[in-house]
């Protein structure tokens, strides 16, 4: 830390407080947009590109994220890739109510602690349901 | 800058004034998002198979291409104002921040740009 020299009180470190669903979706919001940042932006760009490469390298991708076809390795990538995929959607619709939840306490509502708590919960809820709701629709027999 | 307490040297480097620019800018991209990024996983899931074709066709017409080129550069601008706030937080050494300012500076507009010409590519008929 920059001010590691100093011996100035610092205040007690994360471990020390009782967790609540407040600090749970703050932490929660940070880990989905990087992940989103991260490997959900770089697996945008990857399949665009792939798309804009023509048939042939659409088709390497879909096997690598997707049926495993044609390698070993790229059965390996398409399991790892449906966690992904599945995890990326969660971390979406995660970010995305607790991001919802940021724009309402920036108007400076919702500070009450059982309301704070409720909608906390309520991102939680959302999230893991929008994300069994996507999939089954994704993967219904059509 | 002087070299007293840390306390006493953020008073003497006093405020960037970009703060603001940058929480608000935040704002107006996560509201960019809540449409760019739902309309196109929704119109992903109503595709009826994801053949080469199908999807190339999809993303050539003229309003997934603008909604998926809004997405490289409105996405990509609060991912990287977001990522700068992260590594705010965690990257404390005069060495890594300088990685971390290059970091956010370039990856995510050679990222986008990318993802534009991409766009482009497919919307005007090569490949
Ligand atoms: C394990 C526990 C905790 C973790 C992992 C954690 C993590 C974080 C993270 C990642 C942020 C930035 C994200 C954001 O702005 O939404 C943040 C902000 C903050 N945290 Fe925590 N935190 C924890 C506990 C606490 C506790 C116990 C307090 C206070 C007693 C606290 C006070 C704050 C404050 C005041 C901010 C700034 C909020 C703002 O930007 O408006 N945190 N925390
Ligand atoms: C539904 C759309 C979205 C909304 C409403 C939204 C909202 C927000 C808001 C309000 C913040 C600032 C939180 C704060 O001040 O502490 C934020 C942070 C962030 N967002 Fe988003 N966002 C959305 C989508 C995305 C997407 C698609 C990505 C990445 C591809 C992303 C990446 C990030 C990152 C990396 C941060 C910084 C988190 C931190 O470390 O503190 N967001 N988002």
């Amino acid at each position: 830390m920059a001010q590691a020299h100093s011996n100035r009180p610092i205040s007690p470190h994360l471990q020390i407080w009782r967790w609540g669903p407040a600090m749970l979706v703050s932490i929660l919001h940070r880990v989905t947009g990087n992940g989103l940042a991260f490997a959900g932006l770089a697996l945008l760009l990857w399949w665009v590109g792939a798309i804009a490469g023509g048939e042939q390298s659409y088709q390497t991708f879909i096997s690598f994220v997707w049926t495993g076809a044609g390698s070993p390795l790229a059965a390996l990538t398409a399991i790892l890739a449906k966690l992904v995929l599945v995890g990326l959607t969660w971390a979406f619709f995660q970010h995305m109510a607790s991001g919802l939840r940021h724009l309402v306490l920036d108007i400076g509502v919702g500070y009450e602690l059982h309301t704070n708590a409720r909608w906390s919960v309520l991102t939680l809820v959302f999230s893991v349901l929008a994300t069994a709701l996507f999939w089954a629709f994704v993967l219904m027999p059509r | 800058m002087g070299n007293g307490t840390s306390i006493g040297r953020v008073r003497g480097l006093g405020s960037s004034h970009q703060g603001a620019h940058h929480w608000l800018l935040t704002r107006l991209t996560a509201v960019g998002n809540l449409i760019l990024i739902p309309y196109l996983i929704v119109s992903l899931a109503l595709l009826p198979d994801f053949e080469w074709a199908t999807v190339h066709s999809w993303l050539a017409k003229p309003v997934p291409a603008t909604a998926l080129i809004l997405t490289f550069i409105n996405t990509f601008y609060h991912a990287r104002l977001g990522i700068q706030v992260m590594l705010e937080d965690y990257v404390h050494e005069e060495a890594g921040k300088i990685a971390a300012w290059l970091l956010v500076n370039i990856v995510p507009f050679a990222a986008g740009a990318f993802g534009v010409v991409s766009v482009i590519r497919i919307a005007l008929g090569a490949a």
